[in-house]
């Protein structure tokens, strides 16, 4: 009997006992609908961490010198200590560096904190303001949508000005246009010169709740201490560029903080690869867990399917035996189990994948996850749910096989 | 009757379709061994209508099982259209099976699940034919059979006799060299019964080997020509008047 005529009977069995191929393809649909769900979370949250994240925060071929790491994965009670100890990054430093690099780069200063700005009456909590030199807008690659960003000149003479996201621009002037206005941050005034294009979300945040100004005007003193910055970012034009940069700032940060060649840096050259890192750490375990639960579940749906397949050989016996009577060889039993089990196995796996993927577009759409659905996963979904039903057919389909012709027909 | 006398090491006549020589069958039951066959050499030719008797434990079941290559022989040879086919194997005696015999049950042995047609399709889809052959041999099957207005119904929506009526389409539908019956009328009302005997007598005018285990009486009369098994070896073996 061809692989073809197998599978058509197979279905045609399948269809006559919808119950029990119902239980029995229950185990492969869970594993399989697991198996795309998770693997879409997390290849979303790759894809985000990858594109999106990493080139949001740090930006591509672009290192940030700070006193410690901002993503960082468990770090130490003593660790943590130590980095506090460090000295922090002065305006000096960040000159000396800026001006020191050699090869072609863009630097600009950053400085931020959690505060609340207020326009006539209306305020907004807990936005992330920034204090920044001119560069910082095409480093981050903030577009303009509206007025214009500040200049180099703003920033030398601290000119009270300000450019806001496009969220808070919303908030606080929901009917007029905000440039021109004032805001208020810390009791002092800013006229508002630009708004920032929509940035959209990331992970759930909005990235359109910030406001930038110029790093010595009156915010230098709410979002550090005097002559203190957070982080200097450097953007070099190439990965190579980038990498000279980084060996010059931190052979310029060395000499300046007069430290011997064998103790450590008392600060950090961070890279989007260090904030990759930190994702990698979470995806190992990710990965480990992921897989163990699907082929549980997926054990669980084969011994399922193999005991109701061996439920099946006993019930059919004289169908077996009439099979053979009628010229059926051992290969074209063996064959036609098989081909049910698979189908049933494969049926789930199927229901599965659609489920999974359902559930991983509900999940984008509800939720902050940024689950992606990977073809490939939903190539292995059915794959490994066609190999779980032919693994666990194969003990039925041979008993089933090896039936005497005579003893089974003789059966009731 | 005039069959030449078979001995070892030679080859049947032509036109003998059955032959079976000093056939034996033990079966080991643990404790013993019974001797279901001790010894049955019978010939039968193209076109014979033979009923097989004998009460219970004769061995007509066990020859029954080794002519339908349902069984291999302890000892003995048999042939089946001048083939040697007591020393096959398994998936050999599965092709001759599916090539050269059409078995009749008792109890009909259809699939319940599958329409007339289909169930007469079966031993075509072991034979390697393709879809459209299959229906179109099964339909000739069934209306040879007198159901070709019955193909799409499923055992339980036809009579016993419409049954056994499709069991002997399937039988006949790869056109085999032996039509082989067991009790075919032994779950069927003697009316019944008595049609399924009129069919098989018109196959067996149009050309048929028949050959029919029975222990009714006025059934075997229906047959050309009588053998009666008792304890493992043929007792009698008659030609009758049709």
């Amino acid at each position: 009997m061809p692989l073809f005529e197998a599978v058509v009977l197979a279905l045609r069995t399948i269809r006559a006992q919808k119950l029990k191929s119902g239980f029995s393809l229950i185990g492969v649909f869970i594993g399989v609908t697991f198996l795309i769900a998770a693997w879409s979370i997390v290849n979303g949250i790759n894809l985000y961490m990858t594109d999106k994240f990493a080139g949001t925060l740090v930006g591509v071929n672009t290192f940030h010198l700070r006193r410690r790491p901002q993503f960082t994965p468990n770090v130490s009670d003593s660790m943590w200590r130590a980095w506090a100890r460090r000295p922090r990054i002065t305006f000096g430093d960040a000159e000396a560096v800026a001006n020191g690099i050699g090869v072609p780069v863009v630097t600009a200063w950053e400085s931020s904190d959690r505060v609340t700005i207020e326009a006539g009456g209306k305020k907004v909590l807990d936005v992330q303001v920034t204090g920044a030199t001119e560069r910082y807008f095409d480093i981050k690659n903030l577009k303009i949508a509206n007025g214009r960003a500040f200049t180099a000149q703003e920033v030398r003479s601290g000119v009270p000005v300000i450019v806001l996201g496009e969220e808070i621009a919303l908030k606080l002037f929901p009917a007029r246009d905000p440039v021109g206005q004032q805001v208020r941050i810390g009791g002092q005034p800013y006229r508002v010169i630009g708004v920032v294009d929509h940035q959209g979300k990331l992970l759930g945040f909005s990235l359109d709740r910030f406001a930038i100004a110029p790093a010595r005007s009156p915010i230098q003193d709410l979002v550090n201490p005097p002559g203190i910055v957070d982080a200097l970012i450097v953007k070099a034009g190439s990965l190579t560029a980038m990498r000279e940069a980084m060996s010059e700032a931190e052979g310029i940060m060395r000499s300046r903080r007069h430290l011997r060649p064998r103790t450590d840096n008392n600060f950090v050259l961070e890279t989007s690869e260090g904030v990759l890192e930190f994702w990698g750490g979470i995806q190992k375990i990710l990965v480990v867990i992921g897989p163990g639960l699907v082929g549980v579940s997926l054990v669980v749906g084969g011994i399922v399917i193999m005991n109701i397949m061996l439920m099946a050989v006993a019930e059919r016996t004289r169908e077996i035996g009439l099979r053979k009577s009628l010229g059926a060889r051992r290969t074209d039993i063996l064959r036609q189990f098989l081909a049910e089990s698979a189908t049933i196995a494969t049926v789930g796996a199927a229901l599965g994948v659609l489920t999974g993927v359902g559930l991983s577009l509900l999940l984008n759409a509800t939720t902050a996850l940024p689950a992606t659905v990977s073809p490939a996963s939903i190539l292995l979904g059915v794959v490994i749910g066609m190999g779980v039903g032919v693994i666990a057919g194969v003990y039925p389909a041979t008993r089933a096989a090896r039936l005497d012709p005579i003893t089974a027909l003789r059966q009731e | 009757m005039s069959l030449q006398e078979f001995r070892t090491g030679d080859t049947p006549l032509p036109d003998v379709v059955i032959l079976t020589h000093k056939l034996t069958r033990d079966y080991d039951m643990g404790s013993e061994m019974v001797r279901a066959l001790r010894g049955v050499s019978v010939q039968i030719r193209k076109n014979e209508y033979v009923a097989v008797m004998g009460p219970s434990g004769s061995g007509k079941s066990t020859l029954m099982n080794l002519v339908g290559c349902l069984d291999t022989p302890t000892s003995g040879e048999y042939w089946l259209n001048s083939q040697k086919v007591s020393d096959l194997v398994d998936d050999e005696l599965a092709r001759i099976r599916n090539k050269e015999i059409g078995f009749v049950f008792q109890t009909f042995n259809l699939l319940p699940r599958a329409d007339a047609l289909h169930n007469v399709e079966l031993p075509l889809i072991y034979a390697g034919l393709g879809a459209k052959e299959r229906r179109a041999r099964a339909a000739q099957a069934l209306e040879r059979v007198g159901l070709g207005d019955r193909m799409d119904h499923r055992p339980n929506e036809l009579s016993g006799g419409q049954r056994q009526r499709v069991a002997i389409a399937r039988a006949l539908v790869n056109e085999p060299s032996i039509l082989l019956a067991d009790e075919p009328t032994g779950n069927l009302d003697s009316t019944t019964g008595m049609e399924i005997m009129g069919l098989f007598r018109e196959l067996h005018n149009a050309g048929q080997t028949v050959v029919m285990v029975t222990h009714e009486q006025d059934i075997a009369a229906q047959a050309a020509r009588v053998i009666t098994l008792r304890d493992g070896v043929v007792a009698t073996d008659q030609l009758q008047a049709a």
